[in-house]
């Protein structure tokens, strides 16, 4: 490995607006991006501005975007990169600047509130406890691994060029209601809600978002397309609105 | 929804801080489907060379109305105009087509390559307005579903020329007996790969079980999901496999028909 290397970080202006900044700073084995971070905050820059917790790809903290890649900081290796050339390290662009390399995410959670709350059934046994499948259950499991870093969010076009933020809420937001959705002790309905406030029509399936996803949740997949397809039996499809016409 | 502006700084088409070969994918996939559509329409018009001994090209079949001994109805019927292209491709291509066309799998892929929507993944695009699929024309995608019941139509077809692929008439004798050839096994493994495809379709996965929260309680849907979850999570591989599958069966049939190339006889 080269023992130095060049990282143009993006530095937000007082007056707003950014521009990059070059460190030459010393690299060795097995360090990450955010290792560098920290040794130019330690050493060159001390009023760099990064968010960041848990060092370990579980607190969804320290999201960028590292040579134009939405990507964990703390969970992109140097020896991945081509140290050979500068390395960029930006925030994430979907999300309004505060300093730096942080961004403020607030928007998700408040989109978040929006998705109707988890209304189990009334409860299966006496003692108030319900009963489930192992593999009804895997099935909103693997959704609920994730650790809200909000990259797919990042990285999605509806949000990220043509900034659809007050019709469309992500696929991190579809993500979180697919778990709802398809959780086997739920009640609620959402399915209006998709098609109408929470904008599902927008996504074009081009899975970015799964690409992204730290958590490798397969997102458009297994999430997206199937709240989709719920969709469409509800509005879409005239043959499903008539068998629900004759069921009532 | 409550919401803070972003500034979103325009970003024109290809603007991206990606160093990797982004354009590598998605400029893959424009040129293997335009290969493909461009193939598949030249075949589809020859209305010649698509049988060979008892093999029918899958572009091709069903052949409702046509001259070689695969038609379903007899020859090309009066009431059709002259001026009319006819093909016995023509009549039917549209549906697995549109099948296609109307594919999850391949609605991301070519929104990507041939509209640049978004060209690839946090890369600019070049147009500022975007409507999705919730609104005319792209909600028209949501007819997929009907065309993969077309399509699972298709599959008993195909599989039929599979059976009939299996009986050579001896052009001396005039007998007809069992045999295998190159091409049997050719339309046999585009069957086995278009109905991987088929099975593991997200409207099929959808409709055989997970519409429903607790699958487990439905003993065959429960199965059922399970399989098409499985080749559903191949479905892109399985895209590709059928397309080039069905296109080289066509290739296969049609230079043995021409002279090209000599059936090869297994059994
Ligand atoms: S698949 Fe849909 S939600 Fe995911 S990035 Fe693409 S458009 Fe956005
Ligand atoms: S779904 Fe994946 S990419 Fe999106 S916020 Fe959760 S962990 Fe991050
Ligand atoms: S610091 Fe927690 S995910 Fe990177
Ligand atoms: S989603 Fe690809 S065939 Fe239906």
């Amino acid at each position: 490995m080269i023992p130095e290397a060049t990282f143009k970080i993006w530095r937000t202006h007082p007056g707003g607006g950014g521009t990059f900044q070059s460190f030459r700073t010393k690299v060795s084995e097995g360090m990450v991006v955010l290792d560098v971070v920290h040794r130019i905050q330690a050493e060159q820059a001390p009023d760099l501005a990064v968010r960041w917790n848990c060092k370990a790809g579980k607190c969804g903290s320290c999201s960028a975007e590292i040579n134009g890649n939405p990507r964990l900081m703390c969970m992109t290796r140097l020896s991945e990169l081509n140290l050979w050339e500068p390395v960029t390290v930006e925030p994430m662009r979907t999300f309004p600047p505060i300093k730096d390399l942080v961004t403020d995410v607030s928007w998700n959670f408040r989109v978040k509130k929006g998705i109707a709350k988890f209304a189990p059934r009334p409860a299966d046994a006496p003692d108030g406890t319900w009963r489930m499948a192992q593999r009804d259950i895997d099935r909103v499991q693997e959704f609920r691994k994730c650790i809200e870093c909000f990259l797919c969010q990042d990285v999605c076009h509806v949000l990220r060029d043509h900034a659809k933020h007050e019709e469309f809420i992500g696929p991190r937001v579809l993500t979180y209601a697919a778990a709802l959705e398809m959780h086997p002790l739920d009640t609620a309905d959402r399915i209006p809600a998709m098609k109408a406030q929470h904008g599902i029509g927008y996504c074009n399936i081009t899975k970015c978002c799964t690409k992204v996803c730290p958590e490798h949740i397969r997102i458009t997949d297994n999430a997206i397309i199937p709240l989709k397809e719920r969709v469409v039996s509800r509005y879409y499809d005239p043959v499903t609105r008539l068998l629900r016409v004759f069921k009532s | 929804m409550d919401v803070i502006p972003v500034t979103i700084t325009s970003r024109g088409l290809g603007s991206t801080a990606r160093r990797d070969v982004w354009w590598a994918t998605p400029l893959a996939i424009f040129v293997g489907l335009s290969l493909f559509i461009v193939y598949a329409t030249w075949a589809a018009f020859q209305n010649a060379h698509y049988t060979y001994g008892p093999y029918l090209s899958p572009f091709y079949s069903p052949e409702l109305f046509g001259d070689s001994p695969h038609a379903w109805l007899g020859p090309k019927p009066a009431w059709i105009p002259a001026w009319v292209p006819f093909s016995p491709a023509l009549l039917i291509l549209p549906f697995p087509g549109l099948f296609r066309v109307t594919c999850y799998y391949y609605r991301g892929a070519y929104y990507k390559s041939f509209w640049a929507d978004p060209p690839a993944c946090a890369v600019g695009e070049p147009r500022g307005s975007y409507w999705g699929e919730g609104s005319f024309p792209l909600v028209l995608q949501n007819v997929h579903r009907y065309f993969m019941w077309i399509a699972v139509g298709f599959l008993f077809i195909l599989t039929y020329d599979v059976w009939l692929a299996l009986w050579f008439t001896d052009a001396a004798t005039g007998a007809t007996r069992f045999g295998i050839g190159l091409g049997t096994i050719l339309l046999a493994v585009n069957v086995v790969l278009l109905t991987g495809y088929t099975l593991g379709c997200h409207v099929m996965r959808h409709i055989v079980g997970g519409a429903h929260d607790e699958v487990s309680k439905h003993p065959v849907c429960d199965r059922a999901y399970a399989c098409s979850s499985a080749l559903n999570a191949r479905h892109q591989l399985y895209a590709w496999l059928s397309l080039f599958s069905v296109a080289f069966a066509d290739v296969y049939v049609r230079l043995c028909s021409m002279g090209i190339w000599t059936d090869l006889r297994i059994l």
